[in-house]
């Protein structure tokens, strides 16, 4: 029997812990599990026939440890093929007459992905793609990815099994006590993510025991579309007379299980400390009773890799401003890789109230798809909010999907062939909801009917593919009215039918509505109020428009989307502000009352403020000689004698670059001086920054142009930034004792390429001996050192 | 020897502002960065304060260590351990939130990046503290103590070892720290050490 359809109708039992079985047959701590596949066969033959015997559907391969990280590629095989050979045996040998499966077991890689860990995700996905095609071609039933606490990891993990292998998957996570993933994502998001990407069974293992997974299982239940699977601890583990022991027995243990049952959870076994006995009690309590129905989903969720967010339950605004189209500062942002703007005008939307943004990077001489991935890369750690992946570029929308981590909102997709044959094979395999463009290869119908029914033939293509209804959410476009005055009308219509006869969620790009037109708030913001009131799910806006927001809120308010009018009056604070970027208020309670006096006291808003006042008096170059420079040199002095300490320093810093962005803003194009251009990175294998960023910003303060690598920067990269950047200096940061090599092979890259620069090293445990020993050409003890050096340097060559 | 592994959460007592100003550098009365610190503090909330740990038994020979799991070479260590005959390994977390700051502030605020910083060392540490300290009451009822902690990098203490630190406790499974392949952990704010266990003389 094949295992989905097993499953689609029976409770299947799992199997229990394997390593709490190893250790009482002598596996002795440090020794890796996999490796009793070769060494003790015996042993392991019997685990698994014992759970066999016990009344396990499924035992999991002893691969849970078996990587390409860890074994070459021979010895992987021989490890994976005695694994799987010793599980197909125990099925022979046992007398259970229950249907028995063998599953290829795969456990996280234990180094974490970037980028808070050094793992790429393609090296991820390699290392798992090498166990899945050994095991799919040794013929196991189905797959288990197991015991992840990353949901990057995971993906990378699923994607491995379903583009190496038509296998079922299993795919259950390691929830904290929080009833988070260590990455933060929560059981909503992860239901979404992963049955949206075609895992067939998702669930929770490990890390608790099972009371505490329960409330981790109900959510599954409640937000899956697929049978919820379960395998608790028997508790944490505890020392007692010098042995770890689990301390939930197994009769507690079924208890919890068939409540776990009851609450629609389908698949149920045990990890670390559960042994045949567990099992044995488990199947004889739950193996014969009918499993509970797998809820349909109706809502329409997209998600980020720590928050979910349903289009039902309220109106979205999806920021809009990541677009070079007719912004110039993102163009200009998009031409410098400039990304940190770019999270800067997330944060911004952010807190002016988007619930998701929209990231588009399409413009000419830039290569898209490898743009699309850095700035999605940058702004999904950034932010917690689910972002839109907007993209005509098929290619593009692929790579920026496979390294999305959560559902996203896939925009676009249209009723032309073409779009649809492109993009409906991306949403199956990656997951996310589609935007779904009434235009087909006729163009733009004018009458809504005819929209509608281009609409229906894109739901009935989407069917073909598996794509679920509530995945797919309309735009029945908004044209100009200035050319049609028919057009406003059409989309309220489409909108309307769309929602009440087909079911579906609509969205809107606003802002076309009024093209042609002066003061196009003004129109934006009464369609919004029009179309929300049709019944629009969500809209592509401006969330920093006081316009636009003020009439969100206000249409909330009015169709009883804000119970209490508390979203209303909270916001309506902010609405007497016409600066419309800073609809947030800022709130400032400092009273320094001159520029320097507020860099000096470390009060930011101020500086800004004060700056701003100061540039209706004197020129940028004025104030920045005459109130910056000397504001820092105090500080700097006083740092230097030991009267202020570095976060003061820090935060007089970063006054400073609040003052600087006010001027620059008021600069002319291309009159800003540098002193001198630095290129600065945290060198390979180490991802400790805060000392790098600390150097960088007081370079900024100080003049200097500064071209920051990162973290974990290889010599090469570092290399090719010196050249296209024409710098000065090559700052270099690290911090531990293992990765001054890398630094010392970057200095002498560097130095042997091009030996007119200036190398500058610091870190921790740097001395100045040391950094003379590699070659370098400078030492900074501090962050001041190092301005004080650049500073030399640039006096020193006139 | 038989494996003993043990996972504890362990309550900590709220951070301590004098603690987190010496980790953060600040000295005298400083006290240009309070209004940073408050929001800074407030973030020791999110710790999470996990700890795996084994108890193994010791061998020591001249300034070579048998730890069963591993034999290393340390006169540090051994000089620490001599007088014992089991020691407790430990992999202590407080969690992946400071590493999501560090990113996050560094570049809109390094000031308050280094604050946060600070805290999370201070919360490390305090998990350390405070996982000895029960662990010496629990070895004082029967008549054995706990003696300082010794960190893989420390002395002359290879941080190779911690390779051999983690496959023993395996903590990436139990409470989610990670090695990556220059020997760092992460979360950022995690701690691994080997304490001895002797005889009360």
């Amino acid at each position: 029997m094949d295992f989905r359809e097993f499953a689609s109708s029976n409770t299947v039992i799992l199997d229990g812990g394997m390593g709490t079985l190893l250790e009482r047959r002598g596996l002795m701590p440090g020794e890796a599990p996999e490796l009793w596949s070769v060494s003790h066969p015996d042993e392991i033959l019997a685990i698994h026939k014992e759970y066999f015997d016990a009344g396990s559907n499924v035992v999991n391969t002893n691969t849970f440890g078996a990587n390409s990280l860890k074994y070459g590629d021979d010895a992987l095989s021989d490890m994976i093929g005695a694994s799987v050979g010793l599980a197909k045996k125990a099925r022979e040998l046992s007398s259970s007459r229950r249907p028995k499966f063998i599953s290829l077991d795969i456990g996280p890689l234990g180094r974490l992905l970037e980028p808070y860990g050094d793992l790429s995700f393609d090296e991820a996905y390699g290392v798992f793609t090498k166990t899945v095609k050994i095991g799919a071609a040794l013929g196991v039933d189905l797959v288990t990815i197991e015991t992840f606490n990353d949901s990057l990891e995971t993906r990378a993990a699923l994607l491995a099994v379903k583009e190496n292998s038509d296998l079922p998957v299993i795919v259950t996570n390691a929830y904290g006590e929080d009833g988070k993933l260590l990455t933060g994502a929560d059981a909503a998001v992860m239901a979404e993510m992963l049955s949206s990407m075609g895992a067939d069974f998702i669930g929770a293992n490990c890390s608790l025991g099972p009371n505490a997974l329960l409330p981790i299982a109900e959510d599954l239940v409640r937000f899956s579309s697929v049978p919820t699977v379960l395998k608790p601890n028997a508790g944490l583990p505890v020392i007692e007379k010098g042995e770890t022991v689990y301390n939930v027995t197994a009769e507690e243990f079924a208890a919890c299980m068939e409540t776990a049952a009851e609450l629609g959870v389908r698949m149920l076994g045990g990890c670390c400390g559960t042994t045949p006995e567990y099992i044995s009690l488990l199947s004889e309590r739950l193996s014969e009773k009918k499993p509970k129905q797998v809820k349909t989903q109706k809502k329409t969720v997209i998600t980020s890799h720590c928050q979910s967010l349903a289009l039902d339950d309220n109106f979205t605004v999806i920021g809009e401003s990541i677009n070079p189209t007719g912004r110039k500062k993102v163009k200009e942002a998009l031409r410098n890789n400039d990304t940190d703007s770019l999270i800067d005008l997330a944060e911004l939307q952010e807190s002016c109230g988007a619930h998701a943004l929209d990231v588009n990077v399409g413009m000419p001489d830039i290569s898209e798809s490898e743009m699309l991935v850095r700035v999605v890369n940058a702004i999904q750690y950034s932010v917690p909010l689910p972002l839109a992946i907007d993209t005509s570029d098929a290619a593009a929308m692929e790579k920026a999907l496979r390294i999305y981590n959560g559902k996203a909102l896939i925009n676009s997709v249209s009723g032309k062939e073409e779009s649809m044959n492109a993009i409906f094979p991306l949403q199956k395999k990656y997951g996310g909801v589609v935007i779904a463009l009434t235009l087909d290869e006729n163009g733009i119908p004018s009458a809504a009917e005819e929209r509608v029914r281009i609409a229906k033939r894109i739901l009935r293509r989407a069917a073909e593919y598996g794509i679920d209804k509530r995945d797919i959410v309309f735009d029945p476009l908004a044209m100009a009215v200035s050319s049609d005055k028919g057009s406003a009308i059409e989309t309220l219509k489409a909108i309307r039918v769309i929602r009440e006869e087909l079911g579906c969620k609509t969205s809107l790009g606003l802002s076309n509505i009024s093209y042609g037109l002066p003061k196009r708030e003004a129109i934006n913001s009464a369609f919004l109020s029009m179309a929300m009131t049709a019944g629009l799910s969500m809209a592509i806006m401006n969330p920093a428009s006081a316009e636009m927001m003020k009439a969100y809120y206000s249409s909330r308010a009015l169709l009883g989307m804000d119970g209490g009018f508390s979203d209303y009056i909270s916001a309506s604070e902010s609405f007497s502000s016409s600066d419309s970027a800073a609809f947030k208020a800022v709130k400032d309670t400092s009273d320094a009352a001159t520029l320097e006096g507020a860099i000096i006291k470390g009060k930011r808003e101020t500086a800004g403020r004060l700056a701003e006042k100061l540039l209706s008096e004197k020129t940028p170059m004025a104030i920045i000689e005459e109130h910056i420079i000397p504001a820092l040199n105090e500080v700097g002095e006083g740092y230097e004698k030991g009267r202020i300490y570095l976060p003061g320093l820090l935060e007089s810093a970063e006054c400073a670059s609040a003052a600087f962005s006010v001027i620059k803003a008021a600069m002319p194009k291309g009159s800003g001086v540098s002193l001198g251009r630095v290129v600065i990175a945290t060198v390979k294998g180490d991802v400790h920054d805060i000392g790098k960023n600390i150097v960088k910003l007081l370079l900024e303060n100080y003049g200097f142009y500064v071209k920051d690598l990162g973290k974990d920067v290889s010599p090469e990269r570092i290399l090719e930034a010196a050249r296209s950047e024409k710098c000065d200096i090559v700052a270099l940061s690290a911090l531990m004792t293992t990765t001054v090599k890398a630094m010392e092979e970057t200095v002498k890259l560097i130095k042997s390429q091009m030996p007119k620069i200036n190398v500058l090293v610091g870190g921790a445990v740097l001395t100045e001996d040391y950094a003379k020993r590699i070659g370098a050409d400078g030492y900074a003890k501090d962050a001041m050192g190092a301005v004080r050096y650049a500073e030399k340097l640039i006096k020193s060559k006139g | 020897m038989t494996m003993s592994i043990e996972v504890r959460m362990i309550d900590l007592p709220d951070v301590s502002v004098n603690e987190v100003r010496r980790y953060a550098g600040i000295g005298g009365n400083d006290n240009r960065s309070d209004e940073l610190m408050e929001i800074a503090l407030a973030f020791s909330k999110k710790a999470k304060n996990t700890v795996v740990f084994g108890v193994f038994d010791v061998k020591c020979q001249g300034y070579k260590v048998d730890l069963g799991f591993s034999e290393v070479e340390s006169r540090g260590l051994s000089r620490m351990l001599s007088e014992c005959d089991k020691a407790i390994v430990m992999c202590a977390t407080a969690g992946l939130d400071f590493d999501i700051a560090a990113k996050k502030y560094g570049r809109t605020s390094p000031a308050l990046a280094l604050l946060i910083g600070a805290v999370g060392s201070e919360r490390i540490e305090a998990l350390c503290d405070e996982f000895c300290r029960e662990v010496s009451l629990q070895l004082d009822a029967k008549g054995f103590k706990l003696t300082p902690r010794f960190s893989p990098g420390y002395g002359d203490l290879p941080l190779e070892f911690q390779k051999e630190v983690f496959s023993a406790l395996t903590p990436e499974k139990y409470i989610g720290v990670t090695l990556g392949e220059s020997l760092m952990m992460t979360p950022i704010k995690s701690v691994t050490a080997i304490a001895g266990i002797r005889k009360k003389k």
